[in-house]
């Protein structure tokens, strides 16, 4: 099998995952406990206008109709309004997801330039104490939860210290969001804001590279290419980084691709803990209000991006190694 | 002459012997395998001090578990009421270990349970969240991987989508939904695990056993004429042990940290004390402002040491199944 119809295959396969995600998702909402129209209806309305409320939700049609309305409007991106503050969803998202990615996208920059440095020297110093120290170190960061050094953060340079401040994106009084998104990324206050849950989250992933780049780096150096290096006379340096390192990369750029995907569904801890505006703390929200149009919206947001990035990391992998073949 | 073989190369030695000693039960040559490849994996795990002292910790919690009544001090969810006469009021005191001067070990929260006694119990849904959900996400996907792997085709095909379609799923958010859906409450927790973490196995033990099977062990007890089951039981399980425990230990890890953050959101078992419902209720009652450290230090602390156990473990067998990296 060729490159083209790989691709094709894939590309089928990342709707129909996409497709069974939505279903499986349309039928855990239908099931959950409790009346979503409460919110919204208050206890004296009248039974006629209570019906007439669900009615224009649509929760009164046959369920095989909502399901297809379900799948008409995940098509073009409607995932309707909220229960809770009559928003449409798309409007919900849109206003928290960049929160998300700028947090994520920071803590996974740090984290990967750290993690791929330190897996390196680690695995260029086999045995020696450093090696011992960064897989340990490594193995703690990725056992301690996110949320938990979080805390800790929060109270020793929150609570106590005073030096960062102890929730959210923004300090009140400076607009936040509001002020436009951009505005908003370049002040000090939001990144004093970024700093701590950013640190938090980049410790945590670093782990993950590291050890990577370690195992990977330990398989090139066994190549023979690299005794070449050596009898060519090239520095230990020249070695480490143009010839073993660039080689050991691969394995990374994939995991990479993959491991952000699950940052951003894994967003909801840090998030929670940090009152940081993003979407993974709207989707627990929205559950635990019962706001299935937004849990269900943010949900599709935080799968998909999983999926796709999955789907890229496939297709790179093909692209970036030539030893890998179709069949 | 089985006796001695088996110390050596217990995996490979039931075709040399077959048929030589008919009088020994079929079930019991089969355990016998399982005992000799169990005892080979133990003798090179316990070779390493990081996973003796990770073994020794996890038995310590499982002693602590076990006998978690006569351990801890107070009943974990019993208001422990403190006040002049008349008025009664939960509050926290602080640990009698730093000198407080109440009875409470470790101090108690603000809704006046011992959190010494909370932190014993908790040990209990821990392990309780990491046993199972690992026994069963292993268990499931090592049977589900050697299937794939062995049949092929659309047996294969089938199975992989669906693994495929889990791997969609973002963990903690569908975690959170289905817990939503089912209840809040422990057992749900940890089906929901289990539901969407057998997908790694599967995926792991699949692509061991499609490699596996054509080797030419395999392809000599097909020509015997073993039948599918015989050898996907006794000559490809045994072979994937390794990846399974391995597998095993990093899910009793990963299912506590897991627990521990649907805890921590507030969709914890309102009616058992863990790791991460002590967590949830510091927060809750802003022990962090309040500088009540002795509150939320000891369960992150407690989660901490069990999952790095976990995972200590598991590299420990990791280098069984990988030579490369040792």
């Amino acid at each position: 099998m060729g490159k083209a119809s790989f691709v094709v295959r894939r590309t089928l396969q990342l709707v129909v995952t996409l497709w069974a995600v939505g279903t499986v998702l349309f039928g855990l909402f239908r099931l959950m406990p409790g009346d979503p129209t409460s919110y919204v209806i208050s206890s004296g309305m009248t039974q006629e206008a209570r019906n007439k409320l669900i009615e224009s939700y649509g929760l009164n049609d046959p369920l095989y109709v909502q399901y297809f309305r379900f799948l008409e409007n995940l098509v073009v991106l409607n995932f309707g309004q909220s229960f809770h503050s009559n928003q449409p969803v798309t409007d919900i998202i849109a206003t928290y997801m960049p929160n998300t990615l700028v947090l994520m996208l920071t803590a996974f920059v740090i984290a990967y330039i750290l993690g791929i440095t330190l897996g390196v020297f680690s695995g260029w110093y086999r045995g020696s104490r450093f090696e011992r120290s960064t897989v340990i170190t490594a193995l703690t960061a990725r056992s301690v939860p996110t949320f938990y050094v979080g805390l800790i953060v929060l109270w020793i340079f929150g609570a106590e210290l005073g030096v960062i401040p102890m929730s959210g994106m923004t300090s009140l009084g400076t607009g936040g969001q509001s002020t436009g998104f951009f505005d908003m990324v370049f002040t000090v206050d939001f990144l004093k804001h970024l700093m701590a849950p950013a640190a938090v989250l980049a410790f945590y992933y670093m782990g993950y590279p590291l050890l990577i780049m370690r195992t990977s780096m330990l398989e090139v150096l066994s190549e023979d290419f690299i005794d070449v290096c050596r009898a060519k006379g090239l520095t230990e340096r020249t070695i480490m980084f143009k010839h073993a390192a660039r080689n050991a990369l691969l394995p990374i750029i994939t995991a990479a691709a993959i491991a952000l995907g699950y940052a951003v569904g894994g967003s909801v801890l840090i998030e929670t803990v940090f009152a940081w505006p993003g979407i993974g703390r709207e989707m627990v929200r929205a559950v635990l209000r019962r706001d299935f149009p937004v849990a269900q919206g943010t949900f599709i947001v935080l799968a998909s991006t999983i999926i796709f990035l999955n789907f890229i990391a496939d297709l790179a992998y093909g692209y970036l190694d030539p030893r890998v073949t179709y069949d | 002459m089985a006796q001695e073989e088996q110390s050596t190369g217990s995996i490979y030695t039931d075709l040399d012997d077959s048929g030589s000693d008919e009088e020994i039960n079929k079930w019991e040559r089969t355990a016998r395998l399982w005992r000799e490849t169990l005892k080979e994996h133990w003798a090179k795990l316990t070779d390493e001090l990081s996973v003796k002292l990770s073994m020794l910790t996890v038995a310590a919690f499982m002693v602590i578990a076990v006998f978690a009544p006569f351990i801890a001090t107070h009943r974990p969810l019993e208001r422990q009421y403190q006040g002049d006469a008349g008025i009664i009021q939960a509050k926290w005191a602080e640990p009698s270990l730093l000198g407080g001067d109440t009875e409470y070990l470790l101090g108690t929260t603000a809704e006046g349970f011992d959190i010494f006694s909370q932190l014993v119990y908790g040990t209990r849904a821990a392990l309780l969240v990491g046993l199972i959900a690992a026994i069963f996400t292993a268990g499931i996907g090592t049977l589900v991987g050697l299937v794939a792997g062995y049949y092929g085709g659309k047996v294969d095909d089938a199975l992989m989508r669906i693994v495929d379609f889990l791997y969609g799923m973002p963990l903690l958010p569908t975690v959170i939904v289905l817990v939503a859906v089912l209840g809040p409450d422990l057992w749900n927790i940890i089906l929901a695990l289990i539901i969407l973490q057998w997908r790694s196995t599967a995926r792991v033990i699949r692509s061991q056993s499609l490699s596996l099977r054509e080797r030419p062990f395999v392809k000599a007890a097909e020509v015997a004429g073993a039948g599918d089951w015989h050898i996907i039981s006794r000559h490809l399980a045994p072979n994937v042990l390794p990846m399974t425990f391995l597998y095993g230990s990093f899910g009793i890890a990963w299912a506590i940290l897991a627990e521990a953050g649907i805890s921590f959101i507030g969709l914890g078992d309102p009616n058992t004390v863990s790791w991460g419902t002590m967590l949830q209720a510091s927060r809750a009652y802003s022990a962090l402002s309040f500088g009540a450290w002795w509150w939320f230090v000891p369960p992150g602390i407690c989660i901490g040491l069990l999952v790095i156990s976990g995972f200590l473990i598991g590299r420990g067998y990791e280098e069984i199944t990988n030579p490369k990296i040792q």
